[in-house]
């Protein structure tokens, strides 16, 4: 084991060449992170025996991704913002015929207006393909979720791909400490890929991604479905076993003196840091506040935010906007959990720093909401 | 349930799907007019027509390309 100071995005590369993938297939331009240029070195160095190919656009990038992974091997990419948006299509393929890639995305702003800065909405606009989805709080969560992702996504009740979603800017281009672990340890934890449900070998032959007409395209959603729900316990098994071996140990979710709290503040990503300080600040004044960490928003753990939050009034922190709803954490949680009082508070979008001051305001208005519950924090001029 | 992913295992499992019932037109070819040029042959998208030009209905979709081939009009499209 060593430790080193380094960014999320080298965190998420070191972890990357210690899973092994055979195939990494990455658009190297903009809105592209240092994750494909260290990648990159790395497979130049002979430090990663993989296939790095530079494809032209994100679209391929996803395509060639899921090609690698259908052939049979184990696949990595990473992405942000319009990338992520521009591989749209294939990210549900990718669900669809069940590869259990793991990819990177750097948390960015989408257009329009132009915005290369930190929130959550192009991994939100994703939320419904049917990936796994894991907020990071922290380079060393990066680099743990990276190698647990294959874990996960291998599994044989799950055979998803999963995202590991890492704030941009705030994860990816600050430093750390962050521990890696020895090769042999990682390989005692991650044995190689050897899937039997979906890849090309001409021993053994197999249509992929083939049409389903009505008689059974609702199966196969059903299915998805079904395994996605699934994916819950696996991510759990694994984070424990992860623990276990690593000394750190992961959940669908993490919660911070929320046992007493009258008012829970619920959010997801590096944002949680800060809340964690805000609330041993508010508890400083008297005030029971606790914090919930939503980890793995696909699967959605409701039974296990449901387990926290008992009568607590919930303030809910998106940066995300479902135009018209709230944010999209919010809205989850109001469909899915037995909740008392739920306010929703849209914020950090578009890079704009959460302050201390936007936390203060929050707590307010949830001790004394108006006649609503979404409430935009920090707006400028008459809103 | 379907397999995972949705993968066919089974080679050659598309001939289960029967696709001469999306056919509305229906090529009839008069042998007596034929001279055996096998533009139905080559031109059949689906591979539909044998070395005898017999037609095989149970794929053939109705598209008509063999009777727009068909140099001496030897085929008809008859409503199914």
């Amino acid at each position: 084991m060593r430790k080193d100071i380094m960014t999320a995005n080298r965190a998420v590369a070191e972890a990357v060449k210690l899973a092994k993938p055979q195939v990494v297939p990455v658009y190297p331009i903009t809105p592209q992170t240092t994750i494909s240029e260290y990648l990159a070195q790395f497979v130049a160095d002979g430090d990663l025996d993989a296939e790095y190919i530079r494809v032209e656009s994100e679209h391929s990038a996803m395509s060639a991704t899921l090609g690698a992974s259908q052939a049979g091997v184990r696949a990595f990419t990473a992405t942000s913002s319009q990338g992520l948006l521009y591989m749209h299509e294939v990210v549900y393929a990718a669900a669809g015929m069940r590869a259990p890639i793991v990819m990177a995305d750097a948390n960015r702003a989408i257009s329009s207006p132009l915005n290369i800065w930190n929130d959550q909405q192009d991994s939100i606009v994703e939320r419904d393909a049917g990936w796994i989805q894991i907020y990071v709080e922290s380079a060393q969560e990066a680099f743990d979720s990276i190698i647990m992702g294959y874990k996960i996504a291998e599994n044989e009740n799950v055979l998803l791909p999963l995202m590991v979603c890492l704030d941009g800017f705030i994860l990816t281009h600050t430093v750390e400490p962050v521990e890696i672990p020895e090769e042999s340890e990682v390989d005692e934890f991650l044995p190689p890929y050897a899937p039997d449900h979906a890849f090309l070998d001409p021993a053994t032959p197999m249509s992929l991604g083939t049409l389903a007409d009505p008689a059974y395209y609702t199966e196969a959603r059903f299915d998805m479905n079904k395994a996605l729900m699934d994916s819950a316990s696996v991510i759990e098994e694994v984070g424990a076993e992860f623990g276990e071996k690593f000394g750190r140990k992961y959940g669908l979710i993490e919660t911070y003196k929320c046992e007493d709290a009258d008012i829970i503040l619920v959010a997801m990503g590096s944002l949680c840091g800060t809340l964690r300080a805000m609330v041993d600040q508010f508890r400083e004044n008297g005030d029971k506040v606790g914090m919930l960490r939503v980890r793995s928003y696909r699967p959605f753990p409701y039974e296990e935010i449901n387990e926290v939050i008992g009568d607590a009034k919930l303030a809910v922190l998106d940066k995300n906007v479902l135009f018209g709803i709230g944010g999209s954490l919010y809205a989850d949680i109001k469909a899915k959990c037995d909740t008392n009082e739920i306010y929703s508070f849209v914020l950090g979008l578009g890079g704009r720093d959460i302050t201390p001051e936007y936390i203060e305001e929050v707590l307010e208005i949830t001790k004394n909401p108006q006649d609503k519950e979404v409430y935009w924090i920090g707006l400028k001029g008459d809103a | 349930m379907v397999s995972i992913g949705c993968v066919i295992k089974d080679p050659g499992s598309t001939r289960n799907n029967k696709t001469g019932s999306w056919r509305t037109f229906k090529p009839i070819l008069d042998k007596d007019k034929c001279v055996d040029c096998d533009n139905c042959i080559l031109f059949c998208p689906e591979g539909c027509v044998d070395k005898e030009h017999d037609i095989d209905y149970d794929y053939c979709k109705g598209c008509g390309i063999c009777k727009v081939e068909c140099p001496v009009k030897a085929i008809e499209m008859i409503r199914e």
